[in-house]
């Protein structure tokens, strides 16, 4: 039995998703460390927010495996759980490359229904909230507490009685990323949180990820186009094209390998030939 | 002329809007013509013969082109406002006076009743207590509990008068057939033992119908829980062993004052504390159970709201599949709704039955399912005081036409306003839909507050999928 620090904490094995006749992801394995953010890059249409959804539900995956480890002990093979347990077992959150927000609901109540489970089974699945029982009131003040908590850290704290569909679209992102934060998850999966970002806005979001990844208790999976956030925090980088992963290392290590630039940039007529041997197309 | 000076109100586009009123003239004339332009009626020898009315159909027309006149009029004005997407100051009043008019309106409400007993006497209030004060508060109870799920859950039920028809049933059934024949003592409190069986098994059957159509969005869901509702009024039709078919059930229990009958008995009401004998008391006394009955319902909406699960099904209304990234079972969430929006109806319906003593399919038509919808679409989505407002604007703005006598001098004998009413309802909700298309209270009032409480906007707030 290996020990918990050299068990990943989420191993994608053999990861294939067929729609009809397209391969969407062929045969993909790659492992996401603890404590660790680990960066899912490639050109658009390589299948990284298929992979995306397998591993948070929204799919179930043709083939492959897919274990989070909590522990030596506790293994969640998230093929085989609905998808709101993913989140509520197995403490898998994500968030949408296009946003999607309470927007009707106020920024603090978007917090508020994150934390969902818990605060359900302090009301006593609504019977003892309904007669407004003090086990369910100090419940409900803690929710609020760490609702605030993570509104500070957004800085969103003065905005927490607005609409959310009313915050500024940078504002609108790392709010999605503290509703996800508030549902305490062990692997929080970002879909392009930098879309659409100032520089800015940007460098802010790198300073939230990492300071989440520093306290140890989530690590992350990210899907990003800009590059400068990727190569600026993240500790290890997976590259997918066409659905299969042409390269797997340290940023620096991936940087510098002729089949991402080939992926990225397309390579001269007569090297097509060798580069597709070698990626196995 | 200098834009920069000038406000930019265009004038009045006078000869469009004639243009456009004669038009509209044109249309009600070509649909007046097969429908108002002739009657056919029977003379003393009982044959038909074709009456023509040009001057009804004229009527129609004319007024058809007013209205659309002033509504062209209404819009220019309206076009000519500074843009702002401030609510109108019919919404801002409103939402104003809501916290205010709460205490007046119980007042009212508790008082309505004895008010009218001291006005009319026992004879002449029974109209007014029974036909506007329980037949309104019925419609409130009913809106407030579909409101639970089109409102709040945003899931379109088109079929709400079913779960109505399960508790008006199960009192029917259980007080004539079950309780004599096991409990005859029991007979005087068998409303009350009912009241709650008839809530659980609407509810029951919100959760058999919620498990096969949860899986349903939007349209689709709307059309299973209208057949349904058809489903439900067929089988009371044909099971005729059951339900007694169209004949429907008769002689049901009426509640008794907890035990004390309302009758010119011994033992009945009057004679225990020592009054005449009046049919007036059970009547008021229903107005306040259905009174107690809404007002719980009101309770226990306000309180779910600001629960966890009344706000995972707004989340669920504004976006199902983040609701499951969080972690959300949105079929049980989906369930619940539907589970105690129809609980609700059940109750109403248990309280039908033993206010009507006597109940038939013919109660349980679309048309009251589509009555009840509207009342919750045209008070606000999830609006509680909007529901209150759309009760008595439809339900007793349509008993109050029984009541236009008036009107009898201008049209002549045999003009019927109350006729009329699918045709000036109908009018009323196209006028609606075009002044205040997210019904009269159009905004939502968060569950929980920080510093300052903001009402959301209506541009915000999502409709629900289904």
């Amino acid at each position: 039995m290996t020990t918990i620090s050299s068990m990943p904490l989420l191993r994608v094995e053999h990861l294939t998703m067929r729609f009809g006749g397209l391969v969407a992801v062929g045969d993909l394995s790659f492992d996401v460390a603890r404590g660790q953010i680990t960066a899912l890059i490639g050109p658009n249409g390589a299948g990284k927010t298929t992979v995306f959804n397998c591993i948070t539900g929204f799919y179930k995956p043709t083939e492959g495996r897919l274990t989070l480890n909590h522990d030596a002990t506790h293994h969640y093979l998230l093929e085989r759980l609905p998808d709101h347990d993913i989140n509520w077992k197995a403490r898998v959150a994500r968030t949408f490359q296009n946003i999607r927000l309470f927007q009707g609901m106020t920024v603090l109540e978007n917090l508020l229904v994150a934390q969902h489970n818990t605060l359900m089974r302090a009301s006593g699945y609504s019977l003892l909230g309904l007669f407004n029982a003090k086990s369910y009131r100090d419940q409900a003040d803690l929710a609020l507490q760490k609702a605030l908590h993570w509104l500070e850290r957004i800085h969103l704290l003065d905005r927490a009685d607005d609409a959310a569909g009313d915050l500024p679209y940078g504002d609108q992102r790392r709010l999605e990323i503290a509703r996800a934060m508030c549902t305490d998850p062990l692997l929080l999966c970002l879909d392009e949180p930098a879309a659409g970002l100032n520089p800015k806005e940007s460098l802010e979001l790198n300073t939230l990820l990492t300071g989440i990844r520093d306290e140890g208790k989530t690590s992350l999976l990210l899907i990003e186009h800009d590059m400068s956030v990727v190569m600026t925090i993240s500790d290890h980088v997976v590259v997918l094209d066409y659905g299969v992963k042409i390269a797997d290392g340290t940023p620096d290590a991936v940087r510098n390998d002729p089949k991402v630039i080939a992926a990225y940039l397309g390579v001269d007529d007569d090297e097509v030939a060798e580069v597709e041997a070698e990626v196995g197309l | 002329m200098s834009t920069e000076m000038s406000a930019p109100s265009s004038p009045f586009p006078l000869v469009k809007s004639l243009k456009q009123a004669g038009f509209v003239g044109m249309v009600m004339f070509g649909l007046c013509v097969p429908i108002v332009a002739f009657r056919a009626e029977q003379n003393m020898n009982n044959q038909l013969v074709l009456q023509s009315r040009w001057w009804l159909t004229l009527v129609f027309c004319v007024l058809a082109m007013i209205g659309s006149f002033l509504f062209s009029l209404y819009t220019h004005q309206k076009s000519n406002k500074a843009h702002s997407s401030a609510p109108s100051t019919v919404t801002k009043a409103l939402s104003a006076l809501a916290p205010r008019l709460t205490p007046l309106g119980f007042a009212c409400v508790i008082a309505y009743p004895l008010v009218m007993l001291a006005i009319n006497g026992p004879g002449g209030s029974i109209k007014w207590i029974d036909n506007f004060g329980i037949q309104i508060l019925i419609y409130v109870m009913l809106g407030w509990g579909l409101n639970i799920v089109v409102g709040l859950a945003g899931l379109l039920d088109l079929g709400y008068v079913a779960f109505y028809a399960v508790g008006a049933y199960a009192y029917a059934l259980i007080a004539t057939k079950v309780i004599p024949d096991t409990f005859p003592e029991l007979g005087f409190w068998s409303f009350w033992i009912c009241l709650p069986i008839s809530g659980l098994l609407a509810a029951l059957w919100g959760i058999i119908l919620g498990f096969p159509v949860l899986r349903l969005r939007g349209d689709y869901l709307a059309i299973v829980t209208l057949a349904f509702g058809e489903i439900i009024r067929l089988v009371l039709i044909n099971w005729v062993d059951f339900s007694n078919g169209y004949a429907g059930l008769t002689s049901i229990p009426r509640p008794s004052f907890f035990g004390i009958p309302f009758n010119a008995s011994e033992e009945g009401f009057a004679a225990v504390f020592d009054l005449e004998f009046s049919p007036i008391y059970r009547t008021i006394f229903l107005y306040y159970v259905i009174l107690a009955l809404s007002l719980l319902t009101a309770f226990v909406t306000i309180r779910l709201r600001r629960l966890p699960i009344g706000r995972a099904w707004e989340a669920l209304r504004e976006d199902e599949i983040a609701c499951r990234s969080l972690g959300i079972n949105t079929t049980i969430t989906k369930l619940t709704a539907f589970a105690i929006g129809a609980g609700f109806g059940g109750f109403a319906g248990c309280f039908f039955a033993a206010r009507q003593g006597f109940i038939s399919p013919e109660s349980f038509v679309f048309l009251e399912s589509a009555q009840i919808l509207a009342i919750v679409v045209l008070g606000g989505m999830g609006s509680l005081f909007g529901v209150v407002v759309a009760s008595i604007a439809l339900v007793g703005g349509i008993e109050i036409l029984r009541e236009l006598d008036f009107l009898k001098q201008v049209f002549g004998e045999a003009f019927d306003p109350s006729q009329y009413r699918m045709l000036i309802f109908g009018f009323a909700m196209v006028l609606m839909m075009l002044w205040k298309p997210r019904g009269l209270i159009a905004h939502r009032e968060p569950s929980i507050v920080y510093k300052e409480k903001k009402s959301i906007g209506s541009d915000m707030v999502q409709e629900g999928h289904g």
